[in-house]
C-alpha cells in the first residue's frame, strides 16, 4: 500500500462529501422546479387570454368577460404615486444612515424600525392605513391612501438598496472632496449620489415589482372590487390588478376558468419583468464599475 | 498681535455662508427622513391601538379572547369573540410551512453559498431572488386553483383547500427569503476559518457542518425566525388556500382560519366603530405585537453572533 493511498477514513468521508453535496444541490433544485412548473401551468391556461382587448378594455358582464383596462391602469396609477411618497423618502433614510448615522442607539433603533416595517403583516399595514389615511387624515378609500399605505410598506426596499450603494463608493472618494472644501451636502450632491445612483435604480425598480403585487394593503384603502369609469382624481377610488385577481378568483360567481389565469399571468409577467430588469441592471452595473 | 485683527481673521474663517446653511438643512432633512422609519412604525401601533381601543376597553374579554374558538362577531343572540381558533389556525398552517421550508432553505443556502460556483450559483441566486418576487395573491390562486386540484387527485379528500394546501403554499413563499438570509449568514464567515480547517485535511463538509454551521448558526437562526415571521404575517395567500373555516384541525386535510385572514375576509363588512370593527382591530394589535417580537428576537440573536465572533 502506498504511503499516500486514502485510508478508509479518509474514502468514508469524502463519500459522505458527494453524498451531502447531492443531496443539498436536489433540495435547491426541489425548491425551484415546483415552481417553474407552476409558472408553465400558468402560460398554457393564461397565455391565450392574453389580448389587445384583454389589455385595453373594461370588464364586462360582471367581470366575467371583457378586459382589465381599468385595474392595469389603477396599478400604474398606485404604484406611480406610492413612488413619489416613498423614493426621497426612503433615499433620505438611506443618505442619512450612510453618511450621517453615528453608532448610537438611535440608528440601532431606525434600523430595527426598517427591520419591522418589512417585518410588520401587509393586514396590519391595510388596518394603519384605514386607520391612519383613511379615516384620521380624512383622505377616504382613495388613491392617495392607498398609495401612501403602499409607500410605507414597501420603503425598506429603497432604503435597503440605497444604503448598500451608498455605501458601496470608496471612502476615499469623500474624502477627496472634503479635503477640497466641500461640504457634507456639496459631497453627496456632486460625489456619493451620482457614483450610486444606478444601485438607487435598482432599488426603485425592486420597489415597483413589490408594490404592484401587494394586494391586502389596498383592499380597504383604496382599491374597488369594480368600477364603470376610471379614476380622474387621486382621491378617486380605482381597480388594481392585484385585487382583480383575487375578485375574479373568489368573488364572482361563473367566471369563465381561463380569465382569472390570465390576470394571473399578467401580473406575474410585470413582477417578474421589473425583478429580471432589477438584476440585469445591477449584473450590468458590476461589470462596469471603475473602482 | 493686536486683538482686533486676530478678530477678524477668525470672523473670515467662520464665514457662515449660504453653503454651510444649506449643508445645516440637508442634514437636518436627512435626518428627518432617517427618524421617518421610527415614526411610521410608531404611527402604525397608535393608530391600530386607537381604532381597536373602543373594543378593549368595552367589550373585550380576556380570557374569552385566548380561550374560546367562537369566532361569531355577527350572531343575533349574542356575539363571541374567541380568537383560539384562529391562533390555532395560523399557527398551523405556519407550523406546516415551515416543516417544509426550513429543511429545504438550509439545504438551498447550503448548497449554493458553499458548494456551486460560478454560473451555477449566479444562475441559482437569481432564480430563487425571482422566486421570492412572486406576489402573495398569485400564490394564493395557485393554491386556489391548481395545488387544490393536485390535492383533491393525490389523497382522495373532498376539499383541497386545507392546512396541507395552504402550509405548502406558504413554504414556497418563504423559502426563497430564508434561504437569501441563511446564505448570506454563511457569507459572513469569513474565508480564513475555512481555509484553516481545509488546511487540516477536512472535507468540504467536514469544514461545513464544523466549522461554517457553528460560526453563522446565530445568521441561521434569524433566518428561521424571519422566515417565522413572514409566514405569520402572510395574509391573502393564506386567505385562499386554507378554506377558512373556523375550526380546530384535526389533520392536515381539515381547513381552517388564520388571524390575517380573517381580518382581511371581514373588515369590509363591518361599520366604523362598531365592536366587531374594534376586535378586527385588536387582531391587528396581537399580530404586530407578536411579529414585532420575532423580528426584535432575530435582531438580538444576529447581534450577538456579531459580538461573539468580534
Amino acid at each position: 500500500m502506498s504511503l499516500f493511498a486514502a485510508t478508509d477514513r479518509t474514502v468514508r468521508s469524502r463519500r459522505v462529501q458527494r453524498q451531502v453535496r447531492v443531496l443539498f444541490g436536489l433540495m435547491t433544485v426541489l425548491l425551484i422546479i415546483p415552481v417553474l412548473i407552476i409558472l408553465a401551468l400558468l402560460v398554457v391556461r393564461g397565455g391565450p387570454m392574453i389580448s389587445t382587448e384583454f389589455l385595453f378594455e373594461f370588464p364586462t358582464q360582471g367581470m366575467t368577460a371583457g378586459g382589465i383596462f381599468p385595474a392595469l391602469l389603477g396599478t400604474i396609477f398606485l404604484v406611480a404615486t406610492a413612488l413619489l411618497f416613498s423614493v426621497p423618502l426612503g433615499v433620505a433614510a438611506a443618505v442619512y444612515l450612510s453618511e450621517y448615522a453615528p453608532d448610537n442607539m438611535l440608528t440601532r433603533l431606525i434600523n430595527l424600525a426598517i427591520i419591522n416595517l418589512a417585518g410588520v403583516p401587509s393586514i396590519v399595514h391595510a388596518l394603519f392605513g384605514v386607520g391612519a389615511f383613511v379615516l384620521f387624515f380624512g383622505f377616504g378609500t382613495s388613491i392617495l391612501a392607498a398609495s401612501l399605505t403602499l409607500a410605507i410598506m414597501t420603503l425598506p426596499v429603497v432604503i435597503v438598496a440605497t444604503r448598500e450603494s451608498l455605501q458601496a463608493v470608496p471612502l476615499a472618494f469623500r474624502e477627496a472632496c472634503w479635503s477640497m472644501g466641500a461640504t457634507r451636502w456639496q459631497t453627496i450632491r456632486r460625489i456619493v449620489l451620482p457614483n450610486a445612483i444606478s444601485g438607487i435604480l435598482t432599488g426603485v425598480i425592486l420597489e415597483v415589482s413589490r408594490t404592484a403585487g401587494e394586494t391586502a394593503p389596498i383592499m380597504f384603502t383604496g382599491a374597488a372590487f369594480f368600477l364603470p369609469f376610471l379614476p380622474e382624481t387621486i382621491l378617486d377610488q380605482t381597480m388594481a390588478l392585484s385585487l382583480h385577481l383575487f375578485v375574479v378568483s373568489t368573488q364572482v360567481p361563473h367566471v369563465p376558468d381561463a380569465l382569472p389565469y390570465g390576470v394571473a399571468l399578467l401580473l406575474i409577467l410585470i413582477v417578474l419583468f421589473m425583478n429580471a430588469l432589477s438584476i440585469g441592471f445591477r449584473v450590468y452595473l458590476r461589470g462596469r464599475k471603475r473602482w | 498681535m493686536a486683538s482686533n485683527t486676530n478678530g477678524s481673521q477668525l470672523g473670515q474663517l467662520d464665514a457662515r455662508g449660504t453653503s454651510w446653511y444649506i449643508d445645516k438643512l440637508a442634514q437636518v432633512l436627512f435626518f428627518v427622513g432617517g427618524v421617518s422609519a421610527i415614526i411610521f412604525i410608531v404611527g402604525i401601533f397608535v393608530f391600530v391601538a386607537r381604532e381597536g381601543l373602543g373594543f378593549i376597553v368595552g367589550k373585550f374579554d380576556f380570557v374569552e379572547f385566548f380561550t374560546s374558538p367562537r369566532w361569531v362577531p355577527t350572531s343575533e343572540v349574542r356575539e363571541t369573540y374567541g380568537a383560539l381558533a384562529l391562533i390555532v389556525g395560523t399557527a398551523s398552517v405556519t407550523g406546516m410551512a415551515m416543516i417544509v421550508a426550513i429543511p429545504f432553505s438550509l439545504g438551498a443556502a447550503i448548497y449554493i453559498g458553499e458548494f456551486a460556483t460560478g454560473k451555477t450559483r449566479e444562475t441559482l441566486k437569481i432564480l430563487v431572488e425571482l422566486l421570492a418576487a412572486i406576489p402573495s395573491v398569485v400564490w394564493g390562486f395557485i393554491g386556489l386553483t391548481i395545488m387544490n386540484a393536485l390535492i383533491i387527485d393525490l389523497f382522495d379528500v373532498p376539499i383541497g383547500l386545507n392546512i396541507l394546501n395552504a402550509g405548502l403554499i406558504l413554504g414556497l413563499m418563504a423559502a426563497p427569503i430564508m434561504t437569501t438570509i441563511a446564505e448570506d449568514a454563511l457569507k459572513a464567515v469569513p474565508d480564513d476559518f475555512r481555509q484553516a480547517a481545509e488546511a487540516m485535511g477536512a472535507t468540504k463538509w467536514q469544514v461545513i457542518r464544523r466549522v461554517v454551521i457553528p460560526a453563522g448558526r446565530n445568521g441561521l437562526v434569524s433566518a428561521v425566525l424571519l422566515g417565522i415571521g413572514r409566514g405569520f404575517g402572510e395574509t391573502m395567500a393564506v386567505l385562499m388556500a386554507s378554506g377558512h373555516a373556523v375550526q380546530f384541525p384535526d389533520g392536515i386535510f381539515d381547513s381552517v382560519r388564520a388571524l390575517t385572514a380573517t381580518i382581511a375576509a371581514e373588515l369590509g363588512e363591518t361599520a366604523v366603530g362598531s365592536d366587531h370593527y374594534g376586535a378586527l382591530f385588536t387582531l391587528g394589535i396581537l399580530l404586530f405585537l407578536v411579529t414585532f417580537v420575532i423580528n426584535l428576537t432575530a435582531d438580538i440573536v444576529v447581534r450577538r453572533g456579531d459580538r461573539r465572533r468580534r
